[in-house]
């Protein structure tokens, strides 16, 4: 598969997916993590392993192909990104939380999906996938990255939210096997993974083919494919790789400048703060500041909010055009920051609930950029 | 404080003598293919000016030698006298499918690798035991790396930032079958990420006999000169380590020459906080004095294509310096360089290709090589290039400042004569005497540091960062600081997302004068 904005990749029916792909896919994720998710790099590192053992490739299937009766797996990573950068991440540890989960429900699952775009778990499926030798479906439940469980389409659309298994890297496995709602399988998950030490593998409810193909936030693998594909050509080209992206996606450039300030605090577990930045070229004069709740979350350019969750604000490296962290944006970075369409399903009012500004704390109304 | 300060590099070999907070000799010399030689001929030429002897006649007191060299680096970049390294990693059952080496290119991989041994230890965020260490399996490792010959051995364990114990149990258990082994714990190194410190450990066990050598060539040459000084290598961040030191841990020491340069500018000029604007003969390095000192790099870093966390300046490097190509029709000024051959293939010394360094000679700036061979350039062409030099310099300036304000610039380097009075958000253009051996004269007066980079629990963030000062002080101590001089120049928090316990992350870095020999 080669991802190029010149083929309508959606058409494309189930296709083997190269390990170039994987390494735009790589790229690409990151940039639609606005800032979360985790660094895909050690997920990469376990595909090119597992490509150069095996010689053989992985395959993505198209959601409309799933039948309305199929079983779909969703996988992620939970924890903390630190404790993965030393326990390191084995590509069988996921594919346990999935097999875990098919002797606990008895399904046959058709296929693997992330639950996540944004960041690592974009490459969970696959290394599920590859393990378990079933298809990747292209499809998640986020379109990005968000913190938490309850921020997904699946979440929006009422669907069951258990069973769930969690497995760790050292034989432990647990299932959640009822909770009421989605936060609180969040609350009782996040046990589970703090016992573990801040690190699990985890795949959530089961899904049906008519519920992926209802609720399923559709193409989006290919999508970053496509993305961290532009990214990567401009770069070997030296063309503009922000313009790049802008060229595979409709997004809109918000700001460039450099950062003057980050400010960081934990709370409730989750890494929250903001960044300044001074305005370069012709946003010379402008002040931006963004915050953060492990994700970008509302953009203020001269303190009138500009971009707000759900839309995706992404901030990239102005040279390289990869995406730029909340965990390590630093002082003095060149960066330009731009937004990318939200997927429709949170725009209703429900889903504004579970992913607006007010979801994260901020009294304003939502208003798109692309609106 | 009499200090003598050597930069090894690619060309030449540079030597200065620092007393009473000057500089008062500066020499330099052809860098040679064993480099002891080039060190040795810049020694003796800076004898030959006299200053190294007192009124008297005497050998004057050298409190120390403070050596800046590419060496280690270059070894890893050219792939050449690098050791097989045995790879001890603790932290089975996890991170099995992604083994030491796993990131290196396949060509220094296998150069280096001698073997893989992963057993179950390492440790969680908090603290706890990730699994307890598996001794007896340490231990029948050891046998099959002596086996198989290997004495370079590079230990990694999971978080053992945090709680080197099992690291440190392991060295003592491979020493005990294999007495002779050079080993290198990744807790030495540093900062959190297992690939990434391991990679420096392995880096930095695959340098354990190009070290020993090295250093002791370094001596050798030191005491063939007659000067009774204590040798010290700079290392990445501005800093020196002791010699003993240095041959332990040589990773540290990769990429001084760029920091030693920015450390001597600052040192030059008097000032702590400014742009400095390094202009070699083929490239130029632009970076930011924070507190005297280059502000870092804080992401990963490439060395040889190996990913490392090294603590290295934030610089920019283009391609304009005092070897750079020129084209009057249309105008271009680099980014191809003579590099070395200047004084061959420029045209005011006789060559065919018209260089930066030419149209100096030209309007009058530079006086070298033959005035007449470049009187054909007239003084509009002239303006002309130095214009377009000016522009890159502005160019590469204002994309690492990182203040909206007018800051100066201080210019070092052969080429800083590119670098005109007056520039676009730059105060001032401050040219200092000696520039051209700025990084020697950073070396001399290279000052000593010691880090922490750790995640502490359960304390408030002005107790952790306590804590974590009183290791970074005590390192800098065991590395030769005078623990009254020790002062703190980087502090960062980070608090972490989804660990309970109020966790901190803290990074802190102090440093301090080389304390007086006892």
């Amino acid at each position: 598969m080669r991802a190029t904005p010149t083929r309508n990749l959606a058409e494309m029916p189930l296709t083997d997916i190269t390990l170039d792909d994987i390494e735009s896919l790589a790229v690409g994720a990151w940039v639609l993590g606005t800032g979360g998710g985790g660094s895909p790099y050690l997920g990469l590192l376990n595909m090119r392993a597992l490509y150069k053992q095996r010689d053989e490739k992985s395959a993505i299937k198209n959601t409309p192909e799933l039948a309305d009766d199929d079983w779909v797996a969703a996988v992620s990573n939970m924890g903390a990104p630190l404790v993965g950068q030393e326990r390191l991440t084995d590509s069988r540890t996921i594919a346990r939380a999935v097999d875990l989960m098919e002797r606990h429900t008895r399904y046959r699952f058709r296929g693997i999906m992330s639950l996540e775009i944004g960041g690592g778990n974009s490459i969970q499926p696959l290394m599920a996938a590859a393990h378990l030798k079933r298809p990747v479906i292209d499809s998640d439940m986020m379109g990005r990255a968000y913190p938490e469980a309850q921020m997904t389409s699946v979440a929006v659309g009422d669907l069951v939210p258990f069973p769930l298994t969690t497995v760790d890297v050292r034989g432990l496995e647990s299932v959640v096997e009822k909770v009421p709602t989605w936060k609180w399988m969040e609350r009782v998950s996040r046990k589970i993974c703090t016992e573990y030490g801040s690190i699990a593998s985890t795949c959530k409810a089961p899904r049906t083919g008519a519920e992926v193909k209802k609720w399923g936030i559709h193409g989006t693998t290919t999508k970053a494919i496509a993305i961290g594909h532009a990214v990567r050509e401009a770069q070997r080209k030296h063309d503009d790789p922000i313009a790049a992206i802008l060229s595979v996606e409709p997004g809109k450039v918000l700001y460039k400048g450099k950062v003057i300030d980050v400010e960081r605090r934990a709370t409730e577990g989750f890494l929250r703060g903001r960044t300044r930045f001074d305005g370069m070229d012709e946003y010379r004069g402008a002040a931006m500041e963004l915050n953060f709740q492990n994700e970008w979350i509302v953009a203020w350019l001269d303190g009138e909010p500009i971009a707000m969750s759900p839309d995706l604000i992404c901030v990239l490296d102005s040279v390289s055009g990869e995406a730029v962290g909340t965990e390590t944006i630093r002082y003095g970075q060149r960066v330009t920051v731009i937004a990318l369409p939200p997927p429709p399903v949170f725009l209703s009012p429900k889903g504004l609930q579970h992913v607006g500004p007010r979801a994260f704390g901020y009294d304003i109304e939502f208003k798109s950029v692309f609106s | 404080m009499r200090r003598i300060g050597i930069d090894v590099g690619g060309t030449n070999t540079d030597a200065v003598l620092i007393e009473e907070g000057k500089v008062s000799g500066a020499v330099k010399a052809p860098t040679s293919q064993d480099v002891t030689t080039g060190i040795l001929d810049s020694l003796g030429k800076l004898a030959a000016t006299g200053v190294l002897r007192g009124r008297d006649g005497q050998l004057k007191r050298i409190d120390g030698v403070m050596i800046g060299t590419t060496h280690f680096i270059n070894a890893v970049v050219q792939r050449r006298s690098l050791t097989k390294v045995a790879a001890l990693r603790l932290g089975m059952p996890a991170s099995a499918s992604l083994p030491p080496f796993c990131d290196w290119p396949e060509d220094l991989a296998n150069l280096v690798r001698g073997g893989v041994w992963m057993v179950e230890g390492g440790h969680e965020y908090d603290g706890r035991p990730f699994m307890p260490l598996d001794e007896a399996a340490v231990t029948r490792a050891a046998r099959e790396m002596k086996a198989a010959g290997l004495k370079s051995v590079g230990i990694s364990s999971i978080f053992s930032p945090l709680d080197p114990s099992h690291e440190r149990r392991a060295a003592e258990l491979v020493a005990a079958v294999i007495p002779d082994a050079t080993i290198t714990c990744s807790s030495d190194l540093g900062r959190i990420g297992l690939l990434e410190r391991e990679n420096a450990g392995l880096l930095n066990a695959a340098l354990a006999d190009l070290a020993r050598d090295a250093i002791a060539a370094f001596e050798q040459a030191i005491r063939e000169s007659g000067i009774a000084a204590p040798l010290f290598i700079t290392q990445n961040d501005g800093t020196v380590a002791e010699a003993g030191q240095a041959r332990r841990l040589p990773v540290y020491s990769f990429a001084s020459g760029a920091t030693n340069s920015m450390r001597g500018a600052a040192y030059l000029s008097g000032l702590q906080d400014a742009m400095v604007i390094d202009v070699g003969g083929t490239t130029t390095d632009v970076g930011q004095l924070k507190a005297g000192f280059p502000r870092e790099a804080n992401s990963v870093v490439q060395v040889g294509g190996v990913r490392t966390l090294f603590r290295m300046p934030d610089l920019l490097s283009i391609g304009l310096g005092g070897g750079s190509h020129v084209v009057l029709e249309p105008l271009s000024v680099g980014p191809v360089s003579v590099g070395y051959r200047l004084l061959q293939d420029g045209i005011a010394f006789g060559g065919r290709q018209l260089t930066t360094t030419d149209v100096a000679v030209a309007s009058g700036i530079l006086e070298l090589g033959d005035r007449k061979k470049v009187a054909h350039l007239d003084a509009a062409a002239c303006k002309k290039v130095f214009a377009e030099s000016a522009r890159l310099a502005e160019e590469a300036i204002d994309r690492m400042k990182t203040e909206a304000g007018d800051v100066p610039l201080i210019a070092v380097g052969g080429g800083a004569f590119l670098i005109p009075q007056k520039l676009a958000g730059i105060s001032q253009v401050i040219h200092v005497e000696h520039g051209d051996c700025a990084n020697a004269v950073g070396a001399a007066i290279a000052q000593v540091s010691g880090e922490c980079d750790q995640i502490f629990n359960n304390m408030t963030r002005v107790e952790a960062i306590a804590a974590a000062q009183g290791i970074a002080n005590d390192r800098a101590v065991a590395a030769g600081a005078d623990r009254a001089t020790l002062h703190t120049i980087e502090s960062e928090d980070m608090p972490l997302a989804y660990l309970p316990g109020n966790s901190v992350r803290v990074r802190v870095r102090v440093v301090g004068d080389v304390a007086a020999s006892t």
